[in-house]
């Protein structure tokens, strides 16, 4: 019997501890009945990169407070297509400014979700880029 | 390994055979879906499994699981060995969803190729393991990991699946969780090869271990295998461990967040795996994870050639007329079992 369940890794690269944001993100997509790897903070594009692998998401998800994201999500993109998870969905949850978004779709990013953005929008476009990706 | 290959049973097996990370956690997902060739995969894998030690953590939730088995995993790395982790949390029986967050505790093992780690939802399994759990610790045994721990969900007090997995199994507890009479009540404790009393510098840590201490002198007269697992198949020939060969249950003090006490924790776990092997138990044990395998991949067959042979219009129809009260739940069972039923 076919069980396929979306796992998705939730992580917070970086330096700043604000997790909060993370946490209601992880407990939504819980909800919404996805399986949720959650890492917890600081973590390195190499820890994320390891734990998608072994995990082996289908969603790598990361929220980021500090402004850095364009030094952190295209490395962790870069990381995950080295190690032949070239199909794996990146997200971006936090505070990303306008012009930085075209960027980080160029560098691979899949969906950018700002503080606006719904829980259920997140989960939404999840099962759809998942979905997309299988070919379904 | 190209996007292709990703869910091809053979391509997997052969990756996990030859050492391919991305191929193992893959193979680990086809197991876990139980998607079609899974089977297959494991079937090809077999020969190369039962070289592996597996080490059983359990315990209530919140007594230091997930970082007695990060110290334990370190303890193990520095002495050479390699260690694949299977960590085990609760599905939601509402949405079926989970959250897995055995990794912010075992961040110290990132880095390390020499680790594997696996995070894992129950999937509807009641036991305190996840229904693919045997899969996922004979694929880290065929992709050649020394050592697999193995962290149950945070358990109450009957969920004893781990001893039916584990070679050896650790029963670990916090001070301040409960009383004497808890300590001698059945189940849980009853599986532990080891008994761990974790967070040992906290106050109430004395208290707990004299109180699992006396439970134990309580039943010292038993042979502390008689019933251990349920029913136990011995090999031809022997018919009990050798006399004499009891295994003793200590309680060992641990504070996993410092490390202190898992040196001798290992050495303990290395003695118990010495007893395994010179009075039998390890064949008996052996035979009774097998046992429990077989069992596992009939009944799952059996369940879905059931399901497919019980259409749900048909359930849902019996389940009205139950409700009505014109037929009850045990005629109305036999009836959609019956082969009629099935034929038609």
């Amino acid at each position: 019997m076919n069980q396929e369940k979306i796992r998705v890794l939730v992580a917070k690269p970086g330096l700043d501890g604000h997790d909060r944001g993370a946490k209601v993100v992880a407990r939504t997509l819980r909800d919404a009945g996805f399986e949720v790897i959650y890492t917890g903070i600081r973590q390195t594009p190499g820890m994320i990169a390891e734990a998608a692998l072994q995990e082996d998401v289908d969603v790598v998800g990361l929220s980021i407070l500090s402004g850095a994201h364009m030094t952190l999500c295209p490395k962790v993109v870069e990381l995950l297509r080295a190690q032949g998870q070239d199909d794996v969905i990146v997200l971006v949850g936090g505070i990303v400014p306008d012009e930085d978004i075209p960027r980080l779709r160029e560098a691979g990013v899949h969906g950018i979700f700002g503080p606006g953005a719904s829980t259920r929008e997140i989960a939404d476009f999840i099962e759809q880029a998942v979905a997309q990706r299988d070919g379904q | 390994m190209s996007a292709r290959d990703r869910r091809n049973p053979a391509a997997l097996a052969q990756g996990v055979a030859a050492g391919d990370r991305l191929a193992l956690a893959r193979a680990m997902t086809l197991a876990e879906n139980e998607q079609p060739g899974a089977h297959a995969m494991l079937s090809a894998l077999f020969p190369r499994t039962g070289q592996a030690r597996i080490i059983g953590v359990t315990g209530a939730p919140g007594t230091g699981k997930s970082t007695l088995v990060t110290a334990l995993a370190k303890a193990y790395r520095n002495a050479g060995l390699s260690v694949g982790i299977a960590a085990v949390d609760p599905s939601s029986p509402f949405t079926g969803g989970a959250l897995l967050g055995d990794r912010v505790r075992m961040r110290a093992l990132s880095g390390d190729d020499g680790v594997f780690m696996r995070s894992m939802a129950t999937r509807g399994s009641l036991g305190g393991l996840a229904k693919a759990t045997n899969e996922i610790v004979m694929l880290l045994d065929a992709a050649g990991f020394e050592r697999i721990i193995v962290e149950t969900v945070g358990v109450g007090q009957a969920e004893v699946e781990i001893a039916r997995t584990a070679h050896t199994t650790l029963v670990v507890e916090a001070p301040g969780l409960g009383d004497e009479v808890q300590a001698i009540k059945a189940g849980i404790l009853e599986i532990a090869d080891i008994l761990v009393v974790n967070k040992a510098d906290r106050p109430g840590a004395d208290r707990t271990i004299r109180a699992l201490e006396l439970m134990l002198e309580l039943g010292a007269d038993e042979p502390r295998y008689a019933g251990h697992h349920g029913i136990i198949r011995y090999p031809a020939g022997q018919e009990s461990p050798l006399p004499g060969h009891e295994w003793q249950v200590d309680v060992l003090k641990t504070t996993a967040v410092n490390g202190a006490g898992v040196e001798a924790l290992c050495g303990h776990i290395e003695a118990h795996w010495a007893w395994l092997e010179e009075s039998g138990e390890l064949a008996v044990r052996g035979r009774q994870r097998i046992a429990y395998a077989l069992e596992s991949i009939i009944r799952a067959e059996l369940n879905q050639r059931v399901a497919a042979a019980m259409p749900q219009t048909d359930v849902d129809r019996v389940i009205d007329a139950i409700y009505a009260h014109e037929t009850d739940p045990y005629q109305a069972a036999a009836k959609l079992l019956s082969p009629e039923n099935a034929e038609g």
